[in-house]
């Protein structure tokens, strides 16, 4: 072929990488408890502890990488359909939506976020899920489009304050579910079970599918809006099954492991900062690389004050605010011509 | 050959758009030639772009618009993608896209629903990279160009399109002389091939190197003539106040701007 291999290698390089990455994290996280390390690969010969890896350990771990997966996928889509490096789920105001969703769920439907019945994780998902969508929409009709990124990104600010704070409204209002609220907004991912991670399984594959089948058209906005309609891409539609896509795996990731910050900003991003790729290959990457993240902070907030452990969520905020302000850095110092 | 032929390549009867509550074209009628190169200039806000846009259904619009003969409103999108070919100003965010990804996002009228691309279009996509002289930086992303380098890429996108209409707004922009110059004789091989190019250029002197010149004054058209044609330059006089002027060099054409001083002595 004319074309150069070199960005596909590194996308292939930075895939192979980031899936060596995850199993091996997969192995450490259901090798780390309450009572520290304990080899998954030693469990097999006691029925009890197999039992705690296979009930409780397995779920979260693949719960993590897959809410982790749902994240990076929305992010990377966000970015693309937005063509703004600092689009996420949550300047979009749908983390906020769809927390707000869960909220007046658990108020009105009297369930707990703990439960695991598949019945009420579907629930909880259709709820996070319809205020993700009311979020993002709200967002699009403040901005008047997605044309306007300073625009758009302040309407994502605003829905996202005020949909945040009805929530908090809700919550105050019905003290019963106070603190599993407060739980659930700083996000952990001790609520995954087994129904939850099959549902985040399912939503993850569902969106990968469409959103790669998309991909192209997310190229081809990239050239712009005009140029992409030049090119015979029904827009409207393509948007609105982005946006669907977008609040579908926010909305699912959120309803299972509360909120749950940076990991849809930084996934994209670390991939660009290794690999210059086409969003068919980015899609996937950001997903791999959220997983990987996820998952890495999810067993590092375990680990790291054991038997206790911290709320992933404020893992995350620490670990990927500071990775983005190293990257502004870096980029800041490169355009200047400084050598590090 | 340009006679012969009996339906102008792009005609529109009637055009009125709006840009929020302000109507900016107010009943344009016009026909575009085949196998020609026009110009649109006029002063800021005569509605060029929105005229391109309008043109190219890119934007709504009241009137009536062909294509080659066929009303643009009803033909299918894929087909005008692959009749029609659009560049505009710089709005690309594709940093991250190599040269040979964008350039072959040109193909896409083309290709089934991510389909591979065909021999045709890569040879197609190699044509208009060596056409643009893009070619050596193939492999590179987007966001390592310069501003000339990165427009180059982006016209080698349009002319990947193999359209037999290629609408341009301001395709010279950041383009040094030399590249400039490159540009013109690629327009010139566009319109010999039988191809037909409309471009909206604020360099008037750029601009008379078309064929047919046609100008906008708040949205209406006020003139429309060959470039060689003394009722098109008075024309263009006309509609910058006299601020420019039109002298030959040669056998080319170029406008001047005129200070206060030298107006009144003319």
């Amino acid at each position: 072929m004319k074309e150069c291999r070199q960005p596909q290698r590194m996308a292939a390089c930075l895939g192979a990488g980031l899936l060596l990455a995850s199993g091996l994290l997969l192995l450490f996280g259901t090798s780390v408890g309450s009572t520290g390390f304990e080899s998954v690969l030693n469990a097999w010969s006691d029925p009890l502890a197999w039992q705690i890896v296979l009930d409780i350990r397995l779920p979260r771990s693949l719960g993590a990488w897959t809410a982790g997966a749902l994240l990076g996928l929305a992010g990377a889509v966000a970015q693309g359909l937005f063509r703004n490096p600092l689009a996420d789920p949550y300047l979009l105001g749908s983390a906020s939506g769809a927390s707000l969703g869960v909220a007046l769920a658990l108020v009105f439907f009297g369930v707990s976020p703990l439960a695991t019945h598949w019945l009420v994780r579907l629930g909880l998902t259709g709820a996070a899920f319809a205020g993700a969508v009311v979020a993002v929409l709200l967002t699009l009709v403040l901005a008047q489009g997605v044309q306007h990124t300073l625009r758009l990104l302040l309407a994502g600010v605003i829905v996202g304050v005020v949909l945040g704070a009805l929530a908090s409204l809700t919550m105050l209002l019905a003290p019963e579910v106070l603190q599993a609220m407060q739980a659930f907004m700083l996000g952990s991912t001790g609520l995954v079970g087994w129904s939850a991670c099959v549902l985040m399984v399912v939503v993850w594959l569902l969106c990968m599918g469409v959103s790669w089948l998309l991909s192209q058209g997310l190229d081809a906005l990239s050239l712009g809006e005009a140029t992409a309609a030049s090119l015979g891409l029904p827009l409207t539609q393509l948007r609105a099954a982005l946006v669907l896509v977008l609040a579908l795996a926010t909305g699912t990731a959120v309803a299972q492991t509360g909120m749950i910050a940076f990991v849809g900003l930084a996934a994209p991003h670390l991939v660009r900062s290794v690999a210059k790729t086409t969003h068919g290959r980015l899609i996937w990457l950001s997903s791999l690389s959220g997983g990987v993240l996820l998952l890495g902070a999810d067993t590092l907030a375990r680990c790291l004050i054991a038997p206790q452990e911290l709320p992933v969520g404020v893992l995350t905020a620490v670990l990927g605010g500071g990775y983005l302000l190293w990257l502004m850095r870096r980029n800041t110092r490169a355009s200047a011509g400084t050598v590090l | 050959m340009k006679g012969a032929l009996p339906v102008g390549a792009v005609q529109a009867h009637g055009i009125r758009a709006s840009l929020g509550q302000q109507e900016i074209l107010h009943g344009i009628d016009l026909t575009l030639q085949r196998a020609c190169w026009t110009s649109i200039v006029g002063p800021n806000g005569a509605g060029k772009s929105t005229l391109l846009k309008v043109l190219a259904h890119l934007l709504p619009y009241s009137g009536v618009v062909t294509l080659l003969g066929q009303p643009l409103a009803t033909l299918p999108a894929r087909l005008r993608a692959q009749q029609l070919a659009w560049l505009g100003q710089s709005e690309t965010s594709a940093e991250d896209l190599t040269v040979w990804d964008v350039a072959m996002l040109g193909r896409l009228p083309y290709q089934p629903w991510l389909g591979a691309p065909s021999a045709a279009d890569a040879t197609a996509v190699e044509q208009a990279l060596r056409a643009t002289q893009a070619w050596d930086w193939r492999a590179r992303t987007l966001g390592q160009l310069s501003g000339g380098e990165r427009q180059r890429v982006l016209l080698a996108r349009a002319l990947a399109v193999q359209a037999q209409v290629l609408l341009m707004d301001e395709p010279l922009a950041n383009l040094d002389p030399p590249h400039q110059a490159d540009w013109l004789g690629l327009v010139r091989q566009l319109v010999r091939e039988g191809k037909t190019v409309v471009s909206v250029l604020h360099e008037i002197s750029m601009a008379l190197h078309a064929d047919e010149m046609l100008i906008l004054h708040e949205g209406q058209i006020t003139h429309q003539g060959a470039c060689a044609d003394a009722a098109t330059h008075r024309a263009l006089e006309a509609v910058f106040d006299h601020r420019i002027a039109i002298y030959a060099l040669g056998e080319q054409w170029v406008a001047l701007p005129m200070e206060d001083d030298a107006r009144v002595a003319r």
